[in-house]
């Protein structure tokens, strides 16, 4: 491992006091991968500074000396967005997780990045207000990963995800300049000229690193209604899907459980799921409490209709809590199923998920692996679980080319290769099959007006890119 | 610096089982504490499974971080997978203390006053009288630092012990006889709570038949990784209340109790010694379990109570899962004088021995204890463990608070029902 010069060592340590630089190779091992896990490559240090202005120094010393600047929050990545690629400095925000300021009146949050998601609704819930996108890691991930990721989760189908929930932030461009991009802390909900705000929202990590934030804070929902539809087949639970969008109610939240994920989360957490089950719908409709018998009612017909075995409804605050918590950590559940997963976050129109359904049922049995299913079916989002053992590499060239044809079938449908995972340093080839090299163009000259060394974040999101291995075999040829 | 290659050591079936995911992260008080990776539980596991695989060599700065885990198993409580984290922190620990030359002090701390002065009453009851001496004259000021803090968490003798908590009631139908589980420490420093958790126990209608005394339980032992240690204590507790006819054990200190409902595990290779320890441990009742059984007409609301909060003692919360009982109590007693304590289920930095291992962190985690603990506006702190109850009456003199109490959920209890 190529390891910092101790001068830059120390340079970092002036600048974030030593404990909180991290440069020895077997510290340094924690940092070598987040929960994509397929390819790792450890960084040259790790600093973690408590504010702002040690950020943007940080920043300018890896600036100076040419080193990469790899963003990071909890790591809680599945595509491997903070992949040390080829070492270089990761710049973690784990310190800087507070919440700033909470303007119940305006309606505001001002947080700082490594601020966990699930805090900031703890920070407002008794002002009647929460912060809406709930990726299902959101009891740990960090908002700031959250905007470089533009973070989806189960209630975006209604809310809309991290993007429509960020007024502004704090941005250290890569070359250490301090920026606030949208609507500042006490400035109004507009502000003229191109949309900066949206555009670095998403950018993964490559535009800057976003120090503090301010984020738009929702209404507490008066009631919500959680149903839980059992399906005989998976067929039947999209259909039901489909059928209650095109009637024009709008649930907060419509996720599927295919029946292999299902017997693993009863097995974990025993909530009460039929283990014969095919698959399951959780519908939730949130609102005025007038109203919401109605659609509940409409939403369950629909079910019924489409050949539903049983609908339940949590009765009380903690059923529903539980039956959240259950969906949440799905993903989670396969450790008992699988030493290792690998999940993708492709997206098709609603209309198409029983076909893409099918396919995935096809993919599994070919290869001879398991893929549970478990995801936003609202906005056909899917998440296949592609389960294998890293200590097989036979396992992982399988579950690496399941993976591929799953993706590429979601392009075909007219759909996309990630909904809300990103792109990471796992879809790097798929850019080019989903965009034409104009669009990547276009994408990377963007990318260049934030960063035109392109040493934030470097080696992810577009084609061409180097991968860990081609270093490793760099680093193997004598100079 | 020493670097010394490890033998494998991990159980592959519970090592596997964490995919890595990070939703660990925030429970975790040292993570929130550093911010570093290799000080949460996802960090430290990447650790001992790179010392497992001959990755990583074992070094004092590694050592470090697995010394550092409050083994307080908040992580376990949020991990999708399951995985056995306390178990495996004990495997790595047990290796790590096997293969590494600690130096001199830490080596007289970890062996003689945490695994030995401790654990043994008469040593402990010789001690606690002149420390007690200086605390009252201010004389601890001439220690050194790290035996200062360990002599300032001794608690004072309660001014009118003269008065032994007790309970009468004629009515009360006698339902189960029950042992206690006095403990070590607590059997010297927390008498009256022993004599409370009695009482109390009998307002449920347990019928106290007999006392472990002096008997210890091994968890300080497990906890820091003397696995062999832990396992002959174990051993002496199963034997003892074997030969007693009692329905159920009661125990008063979080971290006794869970190792003692995890008894089974100490024994996997034993599978006689296994069986007994499976009955034991299925006798095993928390005292807020107990006191949960409390006769309704018991618990009048009264108005005059002070606002009081509740801190999850972390292996009642997250190794026991024992977080509603204890609640619902304060809840039908206090009424709306109860007020959720924020982040109640972070540690305080008391972790068994962890105050006396590590001050620095401890010193951390007890003052963001004693910061969520004035928010709240309570003057009585209820909890249910000793270590607790000590480390955070001294986090909060050392933040200059007099006027809050600290109390033992079987003392509180018992008061609140006379």
């Amino acid at each position: 491992m190529k390891l910092v010069p101790t001068h830059v060592v120390r340079q970092l340590e002036e600048t974030v006091g030593k404990a909180n630089v991290i440069a020895q190779p077997d510290e340094l091992i924690v940092y070598e991968c987040d929960a994509y896990t397929l390819e790792r490559n450890a960084p040259q240090a790790v600093v973690l500074p408590g504010s702002t202005d040690e950020v943007a120094e940080a920043v300018r010393i890896c600036a100076a000396h040419r080193l990469p600047i790899i963003p990071r929050g909890a790591g809680t990545s599945l595509s491997g967005t903070v992949l040390a690629v080829d070492g270089g400095i990761v710049v973690a925000t784990t310190r800087m997780n507070q919440v700033l300021s909470i303007d119940p009146r305006n309606r505001r949050a001002l947080v700082e990045p490594g601020c966990v998601n699930i805090w900031v609704t703890r920070a407002a819930q008794h002002h009647g207000l929460h912060y809406a996108p709930d990726p299902s890691s959101q009891m740990a991930c960090t908002i700031g990963g959250n905007i470089a990721t533009n973070s989806g989760g189960p209630h975006t189908l209604k809310y809309g995800v991290t993007t429509n929930h960020i007024l502004g932030f704090q941005m250290v461009l890569p070359d250490g300049q301090i920026v606030w991009l949208g609507t500042e802390p006490n400035g109004g909900e507009d502000t003229p000229g191109p949309d900066l705000r949206g555009a670095a929202i998403g950018s993964e990590g490559m535009f800057g690193i976003v120090t503090q934030a301010l984020l738009r804070l929702t209404p507490i929902p008066q009631e919500y209604r959680t149903m839980l539809a059992v399906f005989e087949t998976v067929e039947d639970a999209s259909h039901a899907v489909s059928q209650i969008i095109a009637s024009g109610i709008v649930p907060a939240a419509l996720e599927m459980m295919d029946g292999l994920i299902i017997q693993a989360v009863e097995e974990r957490y025993g909530f009460g799921f039929p283990l014969d089950a095919r698959a399951i719908l959780i519908i939730e409709l949130d609102g005025l409490r007038a109203g919401l018998g109605r659609q509940a009612e409409q939403a369950t017909s629909f079910c019924l209709g489409n050949n539903a075995r049983e609908v339940r409804q949590a009765q009380t605050e903690k059923e529903r809590n539980e039956l959240w918590k259950c969906r949440k950590r799905a993903f989670g559940a396969v450790g008992k199923l699988s030493p290792n997963f690998m999940t993708h976050d492709g997206v098709v129109p609603r209309s198409k998920l029983p076909e893409m359904m099918r396919f995935i049922s096809d993919v599994s049995a070919r290869y001879g692996m398991q893929i549970p299913n478990v995801f936003h079916a609202g906005d056909g989002n899917l998440h296949p679980l592609i389960l294998y053992n890293e200590r097989d590499p036979s396992q992982i060239q399988r579950a690496i080319a399941a993976g591929h044809e799953i993706l590429r079938k979601c392009i075909q449908l007219g759909g996309s290769v990630t909904g809300e995972h990103g792109i990471g340093v796992e879809k790097i080839d798929f850019m080019a099959e989903q965009f034409t090299p104009d669009d990547l163009d276009a994408m990377r000259a963007l990318r260049k007006v934030f960063d035109p060394e392109e040493h934030c974040n470097p080696h992810k999101m577009f084609p061409g890119a180097m991968r860990c291995a081609d270093f490793v075999q760099r680093k193997q040829i004598p100079a | 610096m020493n670097q010394t290659q490890l033998p494998p050591f991990l159980d592959r079936s519970k090592s596997d089982a964490c995919i890595h995911c990070g939703l660990c992260l925030q429970s975790c008080p040292t993570f929130l504490e550093t911010g570093n990776e290799n000080d949460s539980p996802r960090g430290r596991i990447h650790l001992m499974r790179g010392l497992d695989d001959g990755k990583i060599l074992l070094t004092d700065r590694v050592a470090t971080h697995i010394d550092r885990c409050l083994g307080c198993r908040a992580c376990e409580a949020v991990c999708p997978s399951g995985v056995e984290y306390g178990a495996m922190l004990e495997a790595t620990r047990h290796t790590i203390t096997r293969h590494r030359t600690m130096r001199l002090p830490q080596r007289l701390l970890q062996k003689v006053v945490v695994e030995r002065m401790l654990t043994w009453p008469n040593g402990l009851r010789l001690a606690v009288s002149p420390a007690r001496g200086m605390q009252r004259f201010g004389l601890t000021r001439v220690l050194p630092q790290r035996l200062r803090k360990l002599v300032e968490l001794i608690p004072q003798k309660p001014k009118n012990s003269t008065s032994q908590p007790s309970f009468h009631q004629e009515k009360i139908e006698v339902k189960a006889t029950a042992g206690m589980m006095s403990g070590c420490v607590a059997s010297v420093l927390f008498g009256e709570t022993n004599q409370a958790t009695v009482a109390l126990a009998q307002a449920c209608g347990y019928q106290i038949i007999v006392s472990s005394g002096d008997l210890c339980c091994g968890a300080i032992h497990a906890h820091s990784g003397n696995l062999p240690e832990a396992r002959k204590r174990a051993q002496r507790m199963i034997e003892f209340f074997e030969n007693t006819e009692t329905d159920v054990v009661i125990v008063n200190a979080a971290g006794c109790g869970s190792t003692m409902k995890e008894y089974p595990q100490f024994f996997s290779n034993n599978a006689e010694w296994r069986q007994r320890a499976e009955q034991c441990s299925s006798k095993v009742r928390d005292v807020t379990e107990i006191a949960a059984e409390l006769p309704a007409s018991l618990k009048k609301k009264k108005q005059e109570h002070p606002r009081t909060t509740y801190h999850d003692a972390c292996h009642l919360c997250h190794a026991q899962h024992i977080t509603e009982q204890p609640r619902t109590l304060m809840q039908e007693i206090l009424g709306n004088n109860f007020v959720e304590l924020p982040e109640s289920d972070v540690c305080c930095g008391s972790a068994g021995s962890y105050n006396i291992t590590q001050p620095e962190l401890a010193g951390r985690l007890g003052s963001r204890k004693a910061r969520n603990i004035i928010a709240t506006g309570a003057t009585v702190v209820v909890t249910a463990n000793i270590g607790c109850i000590m480390q955070i009456r001294a986090s909060l003199q050392s933040a200059g608070v007099q006027d809050i109490q600290v109390v033992h959920i079987a003392d509180w209890a018992i008061q609140a029902i006379q």
